[in-house]
């Protein structure tokens, strides 16, 4: 077979289908991303050892510094293909590194490339503290002024803990296919009882979770296509409106999120609340592409203005 | 009110308190030989779903409007997060987020945040207020955890004996303080009386999170503060 360019392939465009390293080189200036403590430093988990389970070289998540639009920026990426991206005492501390880093060197932003089931069970209670120590990390680097920016499209989604880091940034855009929450639907089914949230209807974990109805609850800031390209310019969009770790900022977060509650807690379900917020034609809204979707729900979006 | 939770604010505040407990969520202020604090927190074991946390993020932003500066003591005992399909339909992860962050903007105004764990410690319950204090601390009967060796042998598909032999010696697997204690994240039990130990812990000096460091002093986590100063690029500072 003969291949356009000299013999390679194609460009790849979904970002749901590319592995960490490969989302990293798709979103950021060509060329531009450096490794830190990459997979030739051979840092892998003890933890997992000791146990006898493989290892993998970069622990599950990819860290440097890169580009965005011309722009020093640092970069994280998870590689659900490991572990599904769940985080350990290395990985985790990969991620606070990155995070002081960026406090010290004051870039013009930070991209963490989110595809995380959350804490790693094999090294559960280090898994929790590394969560804790991120999102400390996450928030000092806010107050120093480096805008914290989270992308939510891959395969494993963005859950438990890394659910809570995910809304501790600036800003977040998510493909429809991309899903957030922090009690995940295999969680919930096993503690509560398949009543309570059955984990094979895939149409209800799609609404619950998914990238349409967290853009309309106003959980995510921008729904973008399954691309490479699109969530390269949803970050450098997110990245220029940061969003200020100040009382008037989180005093108006925080009526947003009673406003929320008061509309839609009585919802069991978020086709409920598609309807209370008066999405035009809820019933359709699974079926429109990105772009559709969000002139469609424009004037029933509950999020920053 | 528990007897329980009446007992350990006994103990905390002999000097008095006002603090009142509803749905689990205790809100409040006391009188301590460092001063009057600020208290909130989850008491009983209560799971934290979108009502329990919003409330609790009003009152942080309450306490900084009101009292600038004033110390918070938090106390802990929750299960972890509500897990519910109404707390996830309505964006749980994103109101813990918000606390989280409302706990964040205490600390930059001057706050001194200290955690007083006493009962269960988990996960979704655990990480947007009580381990985000500078200082975390135990009591009797604290007993952080992430899942029960049980439920890690299914998760794992390793026999149930092995992780058992295993959380002996790693501080990683075993649910309970002595674990946590070695990884850096929480302080050991208090000997009475509570009250001189809270006065000392919210006269301590704050600096940055030194959890891994700590973890690494205790032999619980051997490497975590190295890769976090490599990647941050601290090492190259030094001389």
């Amino acid at each position: 077979m003969t291949l356009p360019d000299g013999g390679h392939p194609p460009a790849q465009k979904s970002y749901r289908e590319a592995t960490a390293r490969r989302r990293l080189a798709g979103i950021l200036d060509p060329g531009s991303f450096t490794e830190l403590l990459g997979p030739s430093e051979r840092v892998t988990s003890p933890h997992l050892a000791s146990l006898g389970l493989s290892v993998a070289f970069d622990d599950g998540v990819v860290v440097g510094e890169g580009r965005l639009g011309g722009s020093a920026v640092l970069a994280a990426s998870q590689e659900g293909g490991f572990m599904g991206g769940a985080v350990g005492e290395v990985h985790g501390a990969k991620l606070v590194g990155l995070l002081r880093r960026a406090e010290r060197e004051r870039p013009a932003g930070v991209l963490l490339l989110l595809d995380s089931g959350g804490v790693r069970l094999q090294e559960a209670n280090a898994g929790l503290v590394a969560v804790s120590e991120i999102m400390r990390a996450l928030l000092s680097a806010r107050a120093a002024g480096v805008p914290v920016v989270g992308l939510i499209g891959g395969g494993w989604g963005c859950f438990g803990g890394m659910g809570i880091v995910a809304r501790c940034c600036d800003g977040l855009a998510m493909s429809e296919e991309g899903r957030l929450g922090i009690s995940g639907p295999d969680v919930i089914e096993a503690t509560k009882g398949v009543e309570e949230l059955d984990a094979a209807d895939r149409a209800l974990v799609w609404r619950t979770y998914g990238g349409k109805h967290r853009y309309l609850l106003g959980e995510a800031d921008l729904i973008v296509e399954d691309d490479l390209a699109a969530f390269r310019a949803a970050a450098a969009e997110l990245l220029a409106r940061p969003r200020p770790l100040d009382l008037d900022s989180l005093a108006r977060e925080h009526e947003r999120l009673a406003r929320r509650l008061a509309d839609f807690g009585g919802c069991g379900d978020a086709a409920e609340v598609w309807q209370l917020a008066a999405a035009p034609e809820p019933e359709r809204l699974p079926l429109l592409d990105a772009d559709a979707f969000r002139r469609t729900v424009a004037p029933a979006r509950r999020g920053e203005p | 009110m528990t007897p329980a939770l009446g007992a350990l604010l006994g103990a905390l505040f002999p000097a008095g308190h006002a603090v009142r407990e509803e749905d689990g969520i205790v809100r409040g202020a006391a009188r301590t030989a460092a001063g009057d604090v600020a208290v909130l927190g989850s008491a009983g074991g209560a799971e934290v779903g979108v009502e329990a946390a919003l409330a609790l993020a009003g009152e942080v932003l309450r306490v900084v409007r009101e009292h600038p500066g004033r110390p918070i003591v938090v106390l802990v005992d929750t299960r972890g997060q509500r897990m519910t399909r109404r707390d996830e339909v309505l964006g749980l992860n994103g109101y813990l987020g918000h606390l989280a962050a409302c706990v964040e903007l205490a600390r930059r105004r001057g706050h001194r945040l200290v955690a007083v764990v006493s009962g269960d410690a988990v996960s979704g319950g655990v990480l947007p207020l009580g381990f985000m204090a500078d200082a975390i601390h135990a009591v009797e009967g604290a007993h952080p955890w992430v899942m029960s060796l049980p439920a890690m042998a299914r998760v794992t598909k390793l026999p149930l004996e092995r992780l058992e032999e295993l959380s002996r010696s790693s501080a990683v697997l075993a649910p309970g303080l002595d674990g946590f204690v070695r990884l850096g994240a929480l302080e050991p039990a208090w000997e009475p009386p509570l009250s001189e130990r809270l006065a000392a812990a919210l006269s301590r000096p704050v600096g940055p999170d030194r959890r891994a460091e700590l973890g690494l002093e205790r032999g619980g986590r051997l490497l975590a503060a190295a890769v976090a100063r490599r990647v941050s690029g601290e090492d190259a500072d030094e001389p």
